[in-house]
């Protein structure tokens, strides 16, 4: 087995014992990018001479005992809306493809101080805005299960590198699905923690109301190492919740005897995949043979979930894109004829197709005359779909369904089609728009060997559910397991 | 305008004096170099998150009970969109929904007549920074410079109900907000620093209508003055324009102050805002507790001082409101008084000697140096005719520059007032004999010699003799002599 095959705790155990250095990992990493990335495209930057002073510098510390935190020494990579200081943070965007920020984010920071190695940005659709990382600015990113096909979206530089081995971890971020759908596509564990569990100071804002950043790894455990790291409190956001988080490796047990699992009538319908409903049954049958009990649920407001989605991501999407001026950082328009040609142009010339729909579609929906049509009325559809979240929540502990109706489609299949990308995603909007946790974990290939993504669901700040049950599905079956085949 | 009765109503305002800006740590101090207080919140950078500065919603909040409002227990933040270089992130944070203080008053006196004007409502907002350009306007400019310092400093927009019905009532409304607020100590109020900014909306309507008609805003307006001035003149225009057959267009106009016109700056067509709710900062919550809190931390306000200082200290009312004028003048008044001097007398000192002396060097009461202490003793010392009041004057004078006591003044100056009836007799001898055709015409009956007489006696003791005992004493001398 190679370096970049293992897990952090399994690569952490390695480097406590010191069988490897973290200097002999990180150059193994970037020697591993180095070897596949020109073909999978999932960095917009590489660090490599930061990486390995950090990896220097973390070794010392580690041998001087200082640091001794699970991640001490882990090669990681962070997906490119995460400020990072003094590194290009481009939000795969021009518009942003000079802007190198003054400060990191509170994340970055969390995970600089645990000891992990930065080795470089993820690519992603531009400003999170997309679900098959094809609206980057920079390069599109393959799937590492066939290179024909994307990697998902918006965070499918952060999966792709995880299941390619060019980063043992990684973060993303998931506005309406962006970790979950990619993990899904690729095949590997993404989390999208609770609106407020981590703090959002230093994520550039796509919709305020609905990111968080999470974390993509290979395993449930790994998940609940990385979750440990970046949870918490910062009194920079004031939306980051001050509980004390609990120690989520606590919840690594393999056991879900008594549990009722909610399976929502409308989360396997004709809409989803054969292939994909059949995967998520058998997930059903692999909880009830252990002893959880499947309850059938209804959730009957998901059909309205994308539209009320899309108005109100759109809507804080054209408020916080509006800075974008050209007057203080990014990209500006050459020779303009006044102000208002600078700042035109500079929008029109920085921005690409998707964002520039969606700040449209945004500012049309908080227009007066429109306002009250649109936004007011997906503010009172989210808070009803909130409640009946919360309703469903009481009949169950958790609740699980697929992540996306299909698997990893080809490169330019959809892209001309944004109505029927919007409307795939509608099993991972729900959770952005009540605020809840859920993970993607992989439960199957398909007829094409791609991978089928399980989503569990969790009560509001009850990501140690999701992990327990997730934990326990992945000791019972071997899909976690499964690699694609990267002849290298 | 006797057919006609204006409808005006005032947005004002005030910079908040909190050490940090509204939504990051920031100075707000003014006049730093530019773009020295800044960080990437208030420059907005990609990725930055805002955190409310709890001094922010205790000052506003302390402005609202100061100005008679109820305190929203709940409140909320806003985003107002447009696209200007000094708005670092294309809007402006501010409470367009619930703002933090709603239906406040103040009560105005206009030609003896009291009136109340209403409030609105106040919110809490931020500033923005601040564009020079290199020529007229940001169009027409060679190059525009912007200076963020002034990005995020915290303001409270004061919202009048349009209960305002003239220049002069705009003027007394402003005169009485500044002098509650400076109460307060939330704000310096300094107009020329922009700490204190003012819009007049203005319509006009026939007598006895109820309608609000087309109005139009005036900007530019730097001193109370002009307020009241571009007031007057903007409803002689719009009446000039109805009487014509005109309509009154929307219009922003700005204030031209040498011409002592309005003139028209654009037609406003309703900028479309985009209202929406700020999703970084949480519904802001308060108890009334904490309400209550606040109240307890606010002063005595003008208007309870001053009817304290009538029925209390018997101050005349006209006094009274001089002297609350100002916290610092009242507080200087009070302070003077408790050390056991006459209030009339203090007030007589305060409103004479006191304020024409800070009038004619323009100066804030912060910048004097004369103690209310000092003012006591020499006080004490006029009553107990170790000076005479006329000298006392000028020993105020010194303390007011130098700010030393006034025993040390008079004691360097040697200005203690002559009683010692062997020395002032002897300087009444000699100048019964300097002016005997005085003396004689008092004798002959010309009882006016007298004063010209006494006057010799002050002149001869530069100024120190007791004229009390010099009244008496000549009268004796004289008397003799008949």
């Amino acid at each position: 087995m190679q370096l970049h095959e293992y897990t952090i705790s399994e690569l952490s155990s390695l480097i406590s014992k010191k069988e490897i250095s973290i200097l002999e990992l990180t150059q193994h990493m970037l020697g591993r990018i180095e070897k596949l990335d020109s073909e999978l495209g999932c960095y917009i930057s590489i660090v490599e001479d930061q990486a390995m002073e950090q990896a220097a510098k973390v070794q010392k510390m580690l041998d001087k005992g200082i640091l001794t935190s699970p991640l001490t020494g882990i090669p990681m990579g962070i997906k490119d809306n995460i400020c990072t200081e003094g590194i290009l943070t481009s939000c795969g965007s021009k518009m942003l493809s000079n802007f190198v920020p003054p400060y990191n984010a509170h994340v970055v920071k969390k995970l600089y101080n645990s000891g992990s190695v930065l080795l470089g940005k993820l690519n992603m659709d531009e400003y999170a805005m997309g679900s098959s990382t094809e609206s980057s600015y920079f390069k599109k990113t393959r799937n590492p299960w066939d290179t024909e096909r994307v990697p998902g979206g918006s965070s499918g530089g952060s999966a792709a590198a995880v299941v390619a081995g060019e980063a043992i971890y990684s973060l993303g971020s998931d506005t309406g699905g962006s970790i979950r759908q990619p993990a899904s596509f690729c095949g590997c564990v993404g989390l999208k923690p609770t609106y407020g569990l981590i703090s959002r100071f230093g994520l550039v804002s796509y919709a305020s109301s609905l990111d968080q950043i999470g974390p993509l790894t290979k395993t449930v455990t790994d998940c609940a190492l990385v979750l440990n790291a970046i949870a918490g409190h910062d009194p920079m956001d004031l939306t980051s919740s001050r509980r004390i988080h609990p120690d989520y490796t606590k919840a690594l047990i393999n056991d879900v005897k008594g549990m009722k699992i909610g399976l929502p009538r409308e989360f396997i319908d004709d809409s989803v995949e054969k292939n994909i409903r059949d995967a998520i049954l058998n997930a059903v049958k692999v909880f009830t043979d252990l002893g959880a009990e499947c309850v059938e649920i209804s959730i009957p407001v998901m059909e309205y979930v994308v539209p009320t989605y899309y108005i109100i991501a759109l809507a804080e999407a054209s408020s916080n894109l509006a800075r974008y001026d050209g007057v203080k950082f990014g990209y500006r328009a050459s020779n303009p004829k006044d102000i208002l040609d600078f700042c035109k142009r500079t929008r029109s010339e920085g921005f690409g197709t998707e964002v520039k729909r969606r700040i449209l579609l945004g500012t049309y929906v908080l227009s007066s005359g429109y306002y009250d049509a649109y936004y007011k009325k997906a503010l009172k559809a989210r808070a009803i779909i909130t409640r009946e979240f919360n309703k469903a929540f009481e009949q169950c502990d958790i609740i699980i369904g697929p992540v996306s109706p299909t698997t990893a489609y080809k490169i330019g299949e959809k892209i001309n089609d944004p109505i029927q990308m919007y409307m795939e995603d509608i099993f991972t909007v729900p959770v952005n728009i009540a605020g809840l946790p859920a993970m993607s974990i992989p439960c199957g290939l398909d007829n094409n060997s791609l991978p089928i993504g399980l989503q569990l669901l969790g009560k509001r700040f009850d990501e140690q559910t999701i992990i327990k049950t997730a934990y326990t599905f992945e000791q019972n079956t071997e899909f976690h397991n499964l690699r694609p085949n990267l002849n290298v | 305008m006797s057919n006609y009765e204006a409808v005006i109503g005032l947005e004002v305002h005030v910079e908040l004096k909190t050490q940090t800006k509204i939504f990051c740590g920031c100075s707000t101090e003014f006049g730093s170099e530019p773009n020295t207080n800044v960080c990437p919140v208030c420059l907005g950078l990609p990725g930055s998150t805002i955190v409310l500065n709890k001094s922010v919603l205790e000052y506003a909040a302390k402005a609202g009970l100061a100005l008679n409002c109820d305190i929203s227990l709940l409140s909320k933040f806003n985003r107002k969109h447009y696209f200007y270089p000094d708005m670092p992130k294309a809007l402006q944070i501010s409470q367009l929904e619930i703002p933090i203080a709603i239906g406040g008053h103040l009560d105005i006196e206009v030609e003896g007549e009291s009136k109340r004007i209403n409030i609105h409502h106040i919110h809490m907002e931020e500033d923005a920074g601040k564009l020079t350009h290199q020529g007229d306007t940001i169009s027409s400019a060679l190059s525009s410079l912007v200076d963020y310092n002034r990005s995020g400093v915290p303001l409270i927009e004061i919202v009048s109900a349009p209960d305002i019905r003239s220049g002069e009532e705009a003027k007394a409304y402003l005169e009485k907000l500044k002098n509650t607020l400076e109460y307060t100590d939330v704000s310096d109020l300094r107009m020329e620093q922009g700490s204190l900014r003012c819009d007049a909306n203005v319509s006009i309507r026939p007598v006895g209508s109820k309608e609000f008609n087309t109005k139009t805003e005036i900007k530019n307006l730097n001193s109370f003055r002009a307020v009241q001035r571009a007031i007057e003149y903007e409803i002689e225009r719009q009446i000039e324009v109805v009487e014509e057959g005109g309509q009154v267009l929307p219009e922003t106009r700005t204030w031209d102050e040498s011409k002592g016109i309005t003139v028209a700056m654009r037609v406003k067509d309703e900028p479309d805002y985009r209202g929406m709710v700020e999703p970084d900062l949480p519904p802001i919550e308060v108890t009334p507790e904490w309400v209550e809190e606040i109240r307890a931390t606010l002063p005595e306000l003008p208007d309870v001082k001053k009817n304290r200082f009538i029925m209390e200290h018997g101050l005349p009312a006209y006094d009274a409101e001089v002297i609350t004028s100002s916290r610092k003048l009242a507080e200087f008044y009070e302070k003077t008084v408790a050390l056991g001097q006459d209030a009339k007398v203090v007030s007589n000192w305060i409103m004479g000697e006191f304020l024409r002396l800070l009038n004619a060097n323009n100066l804030e009461i912060t910048e004097v140096k004369i103690t209310p202490e000092y003012l006591a003793k020499l006080l004490s010392l006029v009553e107990k005719g170790t000076i005479s009041g006329k000298i006392g004057k000028k020993v105020f004078a010194e303390m007011f520059e130098e700010g030393k006591d006034p025993e040390v003044i008079i004691k360097e100056k040697g200005l203690v007032q002559i009683s010692d009836e062997g020395q002032l007799k002897q300087v009444i001898q000699e100048v019964m004999a300097d002016n005997p055709k005085s003396v004689e015409d008092y004798l002959g009956g010309q009882k006016k010699a007298m004063g010209f007489l006494v006057g010799q006696v002050m002149k001869a003791t530069k100024g120190q003799a007791n004229p009390g005992l010099v009244n008496k004493l000549l009268q004796e001398a004289l008397e003799e002599l008949a």
